[in-house]
């Protein structure tokens, strides 16, 4: 009884702790609630439950093993690994729900009611396959397996059976709690679907796919809550799960895209031919023809991608950024909701390198004022500035929205070569009257431009 | 096992469903700006299972395996827990005002 007081009075936390986040103002304290109602849960769980001695060993050793390597993760990760991390959380999420699972059936089998069976087979798998789909998103992100979408034949009807298999051994198991050997069918099957479901996925679809992960993971969570009978699970789990679900679904919009074209389309595998018909060609430039281009320049937007934070580039940014305000320029930055690896990547990337967050401006906002600028400078974003997704039905991205950096009185463009974007299609912008190309590495140009700057000053 | 009945089936499911729509409602309110440390604070959030697995590696009479799941469940669900809002509370400290206020 006194348990369930703590619980209720640590879910009230949570709630709140989700509710404060909406704001960076308040965004700490909310962090604070949800350290604290987690605290609360473990310790109300521990005080008020009986526990042995022995079994108390386990816990305090499980505990602090999970600090040593959770500690050092958090305190001395580089920022620019955050999706990695986020990506290997959700796993170790999926495997706690999965273990759970195995072990409560392993201990109470076969005396598990259907309802308690249904419960726990929706926990195994869902457990489960965010479990192996995550390190395979994790190994993407990291680069241990190619960040390309990984496709064979008969993928999707593969992809498929093995889920149809996982969920009739569920149900399966739910009528016949008794047969072991089902279990281990449905442990397995939704091991590989995990794998299957990430495989096809190409780096720049992995924002949707770490925020379903994330939601699954939630679920995962809110049905060991149903197994247990817990409601501090259940809401917890759902609060996780719904904000995977919000997040998937901005993601998706921003790419005009639904779940399904892009779990089973396997974008990005093949390069576009680009167009037949007169070769184009794309004005090179110099480091120096850009700064004379910016001197005098009123308003600028810088428009960061992934390339940026391939390069760790964003200190130097903020120099650049720095340079020009000192000059009288106006600078912001444009953020599309899908450029990085992760929702809100760019975001944390610039904040880390002391960006005022007032500068961040959404592709709502920040669209009316490209006509104004004198300058746009895409560093490392491709198909989100890709004009031909405004007007090319035959284009892949067509529909997608874009930042409309072409209607900038010029804009520049530091690309390391002249390889398509992620999606494979050719960019129309690289070609326009108004658009200078510098190749090169982002942070070598951006940090050439700042030295030059402060050449000229002198 | 925890004998469940239809009728605490029925029960949860409300709690689930409240509590879903709860969450869509608060987590559609939330700035763009801090999608990644929402991220990673309901991921915090999630490793509450690590209640599911104290239960069980402290309920009597369980079978070395159970526990030695069980153990390894607690081992990652406190990862996420402990490691979860120390990096959320990183991220969120690095997030400044023009003029450096918070």
């Amino acid at each position: 009884m006194k348990t369930q007081f703590v619980y209720l009075a640590a879910a009230a936390l949570f709630i709140l702790s989700i509710k404060w986040m909406s704001q960076v103002r308040s965004s700490r304290r909310g962090n604070w609630a949800g350290s604290l109602a987690m605290l609360l849960a473990v310790a109300g769980t521990l005080a008020y439950t009986g526990v042995t001695t022995t079994s108390l060993g386990w816990v305090a050793g499980a505990i602090a093993l999970g600090a040593v390597i959770g500690i050092p993760m958090a305190v001395f990760m580089p920022m620019t690994a955050v999706p990695q991390r986020t990506a290997l959380s959700h796993a170790f999420g999926g495997l706690a729900a999965g273990l759970v699972g195995t072990a409560e059936y392993l201990q109470y089998a076969p005396h598990i009611n259907h309802f308690a069976m249904g419960a726990l087979a929706t926990e195994m798998l869902l457990g489960y396959l965010t479990f192996t789909g995550s390190m395979l998103a994790f190994g993407k992100l990291q680069e241990i397996i190619p960040t390309q979408p990984i496709i064979y034949p008969l993928r999707n009807i593969i992809s498929i059976a093995t889920l149809l298999v996982a969920i009739g051994s569920g149900v399966f198991l739910t009528m016949h709690p008794e047969n072991a050997t089902v279990m281990w069918v449905l442990m397995g099957a939704s091991l590989l679907f995990g794998i299957l479901l990430v495989l096809p996925i190409g780096g720049a679809d992995m924002p949707t796919v770490i925020a379903i992960l994330n939601s699954y993971a939630g679920l995962s969570a809110s049905a060991m809550g149903f197994v247990m009978n817990n409601k501090l699970l259940i809401i917890a789990g759902a609060l996780d799960g719904s904000s995977g679900l919000i997040l998937s679904i901005l993601m998706c919009k921003a790419m005009n895209r639904s779940f399904a074209n892009v779990l089973f389309a396997g974008v990005g595998q093949t390069i576009v031919k680009a167009q037949t018909g007169p070769a184009k060609s794309v004005k090179a430039y110099t480091v120096e023809d850009a700064v004379s281009m910016l001197d005098g320049a009123r308003m600028v937007i810088i428009v960061p991608g992934y390339g940026l934070a391939v390069a760790q580039a964003q200190h130097a940014v903020k120099e650049l950024a720095a340079v020009l305000h000192q000059r009288g320029t106006e600078v912001k930055y444009a953020i599309h909701p899908v450029a990085g690896r992760m929702p809100g990547h760019m975001n944390v990337l610039l904040a880390e390198a002391d960006v005022p967050y007032d500068d961040l401006l959404e592709l709502e906002h920040v669209n009316p004022l490209f006509p104004e600028a004198d300058m746009a400078i895409v560093l490392g974003a491709n198909d989100v500035v890709n004009p031909a997704a405004r007007h090319d039905k035959s284009s892949p991205i067509y529909g997608m929205p874009i930042l409309d950096v072409d209607k900038a009185r010029s804009v520049m463009v530091v690309k390391r070569s002249m390889n398509p974007g992620f999606a494979g299609v050719d960019n129309e912008l690289f070609y326009l009257d108004n658009t200078m190309m510098v190749f090169g590495d982002a942070k070598k140009v951006v940090m050439e431009m700042v030295a030059d700057f402060k050449r000229i000053a002198a | 096992m925890h004998e469940i009945s239809s009728a605490d089936i029925i029960e949860n499911l409300f709690v689930f469903v409240l509590a879903s729509f709860l969450g869509l409602e608060l987590i559609r309110g939330v700035s763009r700006l801090l999608h990644t440390p929402l991220m990673s604070l309901t991921n915090a959030i999630s490793s509450i299972a690590i209640v599911g697995s104290l239960l069980l590696v402290t309920a009597h009479g369980m079978d070395r395996t159970t526990t030695l799941l069980g153990a390894a469940a607690i081992c990652c669900s406190a990862i996420n827990a402990i490691g979860g809002f120390m990096i959320t509370e990183r991220i969120l400290k690095m997030f400044k005002r023009k003029g450096g206020a918070a």
